[in-house]
């Protein structure tokens, strides 16, 4: 125990890691004998995390971000006392729990009731506590009829909910949860965040590692960013979330326009976009589109969709909703449209799609699936999705 | 690692899960389930019986089924023992990837499994002891130290190889082998009188195997007096001391080596 600064929930000091990669087949004894005599090391080092110092205070909800690849997760596992640190040390002032994966050592083979039991002893519980808190548990995943049933005849959704039903009794004094926490469907993450507001208000301390911005803003106090092992910013979470936001920003504009894969185009091809320009001011976002015809068409529909971070759909336009009459197209003609709309958007990255069709909205011609992107930057802080001017017209005391 | 924290609260409370899922998976969706850990042995006994007990004679030794019986239950729960713990480590991977918790843990449980199964076939010993009508003496008492002794060998092995079979996976293939050759350099179907025959000194060193001499005291204490033990064979009882030391020594090396490389496992694996 650290008792010199007692509020401290978490100190990592100088912390370093490297892993050793095999190189193809260097585990067999040929290529064991062939190396030794060559003088070979058959591996690879790769430093994963290099000369890390942070500090957690006690009470606070902290966020790790950085990208896949950054050492976020091997971080996460050297917390977790999972990984040894070949340089350093993590100090944590009391106990910790881990929510790496949701139902850790969930067996398929064992029942419901089984598997609450098996779980709840690796989060530390003993029988007799888990039997007090078992009919809270099955009430909360709403799985009363299911419980001995063996857990493979479980849908997955099923599985989280008990998974999840059951790590929220995990009472140590700093919780480590991992984005994955966030799966499964509207319902469940209505869950998770209320589960988080719970812990914020609570004053518990929470380590949260993701790649949701919204989720760093909306609960952390503090947070770092990470990449290619070291820390890069640290402090704020708005300057640390807009730091990852350019950061993922610059990634994209210096990527040379790749073929796009299969999940992100489709259609026929009879038109197809060509070129999106988007222009973001304060107040408003322009578009661009051109569309370049490859075969006759008859009237066709142009229109994009704009998504946030997390995928959600914030914006549809479309030719048809705006009443706008299309002519018969031949063959090689190139069509622009310019799109505008208002800039009520809350600080992110956003995707657009593109797309065309038939006038009957049956066959689509093309559907662009992040065509471009683009950054809003806003001074100040919102969980919410949009983030207009807003003024308070009057103050009325009665 | 305090020893006190070996079986801290939280250890218990793991272990004993661990003892129960393991028990519980062992035979899962088979119809005889747990009758399987009796069946098995009982069926290697029942052939060994036919073979050596009937057809090819193998000296004359009183009570010579229940003496073969308990010969092949302890050998059973040693080849058990090593065997499950050896790949305990690697087959639980993906629980030591996602949660920190003492790995010996997971050696402790699969050994303790098999020492539930040795008590199960015990029963059975017991059984045929009383068909046969052998008396029972108290020296009977002693039956749990040598149990002890194969259990602590066996435990430091699985140690040592369930670490060994992180790094080098032959290491299973491997000890499937040695334990073939131990199976047959063990007293178990044979009186080990027949080796005195033939050579005194071959006979000895056979006896310094911890599980030879285990079982060689078990069955004289048990059993009938005609097993051979050290005293008998070498005439001095100090060299009893022998088998226990390298029983204490492999445990600790084993429990060492363990402890030196359970920090990488989650890497490792």
């Amino acid at each position: 125990m650290d008792t010199k600064n007692p509020q401290s929930a978490v100190v990592v000091e100088n912390l370093s890691k490297t892993f050793k990669l095999p190189h193809e087949q260097a585990s067999g004894i040929k290529q064991l004998v062939v190396n030794k005599f060559k003088g070979k090391k058959g591996y690879e080092v790769q430093t994963v995390l290099n000369d890390m110092s942070f500090e957690i205070k006690d009470g606070e909800f902290f966020g790790i971000v950085g990208r896949n690849g950054s050492g976020k997760s091997t971080l996460l596992k050297m917390l977790a006392g999972i990984y040894t640190p070949d340089t350093g040390a993590i100090k944590i002032n009391g106990s910790l729990t881990p929510f790496i994966e949701l139902g850790v050592g969930f067996n398929p083979e064992l029942t419901g009731r089984e598997n609450v039991f098996l779980n709840g002893a690796l989060l530390g519980f003993s029988k007799k506590e888990m039997e007090k808190m078992y009919d809270d548990i099955v009430d909360f995943a709403e799985l009363e009829k299911f419980m001995d049933q063996k857990l493979k005849n479980y849908s997955s959704g099923m599985q989280v909910r008990l998974a999840f039903s059951i790590a929220i009794k995990a009472e140590s004094d700093v919780l480590l949860i991992d984005e994955v926490l966030a799966v499964g469907d509207a319902a469940f993450q209505r869950k998770c965040f209320d589960y988080f507001m719970k812990l914020k208000k609570e004053k518990k301390t929470v380590i949260l590692v993701t790649h949701d911005m919204g989720a760093v803003r909306q609960y952390c106090d503090r947070a770092i960013m990470i990449d290619k092992g070291r820390i890069v910013h640290q402090g704020k979470v708005e300057k640390v979330a807009q730091a990852y936001q350019k950061l993922f920003n610059d990634e994209l504009t210096n990527t040379p326009n790749k073929e796009p894969d299969d999940d992100k185009r489709w259609g026929t091809g009879k038109i197809k976009g060509q070129e999106l320009k988007v222009t973001v001011t304060k107040d408003t976002v322009t578009l661009k589109s051109t569309y370049l015809v490859n075969e006759a068409i008859d009237a066709p529909v142009f229109g994009f969709n704009i998504y946030n971070s997390r995928g959600m759909n914030l914006l549809e336009g479309n030719t048809i909703r705006e009443k706008v009459k299309t002519r018969d197209l031949k063959a090689k003609e190139k069509v622009t449209l310019t799109w505008e709309f208002p800039n009520v958007f809350a600080a992110d990255t956003y995707s657009i799609s593109v797309s065309s069709c038939d006038s009957s909205v049956t066959e689509y011609y093309d559907w662009y699936n992040e065509a471009a992107y683009f950054i809003v930057e806003r001074e100040g802080n919102t969980a919410a999705v949009i983030d207009p001017p807003l003024t308070v017209e009057e103050v009325v005391y009665s | 690692m305090k020893l006190s924290n070996v079986f801290s609260r939280r250890n218990r409370i793991l272990l004993r899960e661990l003892v129960i899922t393991d028990f519980k998976l062992r035979y899962q969706g088979s119809a005889l389930g747990y009758a399987w850990s009796l069946l098995k042995p009982l069926f290697l006994f029942a052939i060994m019986y036919v073979v050596f007990g009937l057809l090819v004679k193998l000296g004359s030794i009183e009570h010579y089924a229940v003496y073969l019986l308990l010969g092949i239950v302890l050998w059973t729960f040693f080849a058990e023992a090593t065997n499950q713990g050896m790949s305990s480590i690697v087959g639980r991977g993906d629980l030591l990837r996602k949660i920190n918790f003492p790995k010996y843990i997971i050696v402790l449980s699969t050994t303790i499994s098999a020492l539930i199964n040795l008590t199960l076939n015990l029963i059975i010993v017991a059984v045929l002891m009383i068909f046969n009508g052998v008396e029972i003496g108290a020296s009977a008492a002693l039956l749990p130290l040598y149990i002890l002794e194969i259990y602590l060998f066996a435990l430091g092995l699985a140690l040592f190889l369930s670490a060994l079979n992180v790094r080098y996976r032959d290491t299973s293939h491997i000890w499937e082998i040695i334990m073939q050759a131990a199976f047959y350099a063990t007293p178990i179907i044979y009186p080990l009188a027949i080796v005195v025959q033939k050579s005194h000194l071959a006979a000895q060193l056979l006896l310094l195997n911890p599980v030879a001499q285990a079982i060689q005291d078990a069955r004289y204490v048990l059993i009938t007096k005609q097993s051979i033990t050290i005293p008998t064979l070498y005439n001095n009882d100090y060299f009893e001391i022998i088998p226990i030391a390298i029983t204490i020594i492999v445990f600790v090396g084993g429990a060492l080596y363990f402890k030196r490389n359970s920090k990488r496992f989650a890497e490792n694996i």
